[in-house]
């Protein structure tokens, strides 16, 4: 029973670094599944009740992370960023951006450069979060 | 007052499978491979560096009770117990391409250019997280 329990977190976690991995890219779920050898349906499931949230947030959070990083620490335009980050229109990067920051890319970027930390702790911690207890994600 | 850090340590599932992984595939080598009864206290070091030893211990009876080791096991599979390994290496392209060759290593990033160097990330079995590093030379 235990060991099932292990198995299927670290078929998740397989899937999840691979989110984690290659967020720059379309990734479907169909994909995601397969790392995790699960059905569709499970995989959605299985994740949510291991890390917190669906997939589909997951992945969002590590874009938008790595959109954040990019605007403070480069020159690039927005629009490059919202490709570069995985997303495929324009007018889906603002709304997702601004949903989850609380304000337009273009003034959060006006806050200038960040403090660099070695980037694994930049992906966990400088996430916008999904839990909840995060009020500037939410007040900006 | 203190004078350095001479051993830490990380949570596996499996000993062996610990020793195929870290010494097999990272080439690290066995510094204590010891059957204490109790325990088999197992620590490996990168090469040359006997003096920063990491202890690759197996959660379970009777250090801890069935359940919290199913419990350490569960968040170790999920990759949050917090056993992060920082290396560095004096050729992080190099080194990925070394163990891209042997196969089976699950990478979570590619080697990427950050302000403190170059670097890339991958997974023990288990769920831990390692990343190995070419620093960039400190500013002068």
């Amino acid at each position: 029973m235990t060991r099932a329990v292990e198995e299927t977190n670290r078929r998740l976690l397989r899937a999840r670094d691979a989110m984690d991995l290659t967020y720059g890219r379309a990734l479907d779920i169909t994909t995601l599944a397969r790392i995790a050898c699960v059905s569709e349906s499970h995989f959605i499931r299985e994740f949510r009740a291991t890390f917190g949230e669906t997939p589909h947030r997951y992945l969002q959070r590590r874009r938008v992370e790595r959109a954040l990083y990019l605007l403070r620490c480069t020159d690039r335009s927005i629009t490059d960023i919202c490709f570069d980050v995985g997303f495929a229109s324009l007018g889906t990067f603002s709304k997702t951006f601004h949903l989850i920051v609380g304000e337009s890319p273009s003034k959060y970027r006006r806050r200038g450069e960040v403090i660099t930390v070695p980037t694994c702790f930049a992906m966990a911690w400088t996430r916008p979060s999904s839990f909840g207890e995060d009020d500037r994600a939410m007040t900006g | 007052m203190l004078s350095s850090l001479r051993i830490s340590q990380i949570y596996v599932l499996d000993q062996d499978q610990a020793i195929d992984f870290y010494v097999g595939t990272l080439g690290l080598e066995i510094n204590t491979d010891q059957d204490l009864g109790f325990m088999r206290f197992l620590t490996v070091n990168v090469p040359g560096e006997p003096d920063h030893q990491i202890l690759l211990e197996k959660p379970g009876p009777p250090a801890m009770d069935p359940a919290t080791a199913d419990e350490v096991r569960s968040l170790l599979t999920k990759g949050r117990t917090g056993g992060h390994l920082f290396f560095t290496t004096t050729d992080a392209r190099k080194a990925y391409e070394d163990l891209r060759a042997k196969g089976g290593v699950e990478f979570t990033q590619e080697p990427t250019e950050q302000p403190y160097g170059i670097d890339f990330g991958l997974r023990d079995p288990f769920g831990n997280h390692i990343r190995v590093a070419q620093m960039a030379p400190a500013p002068s």
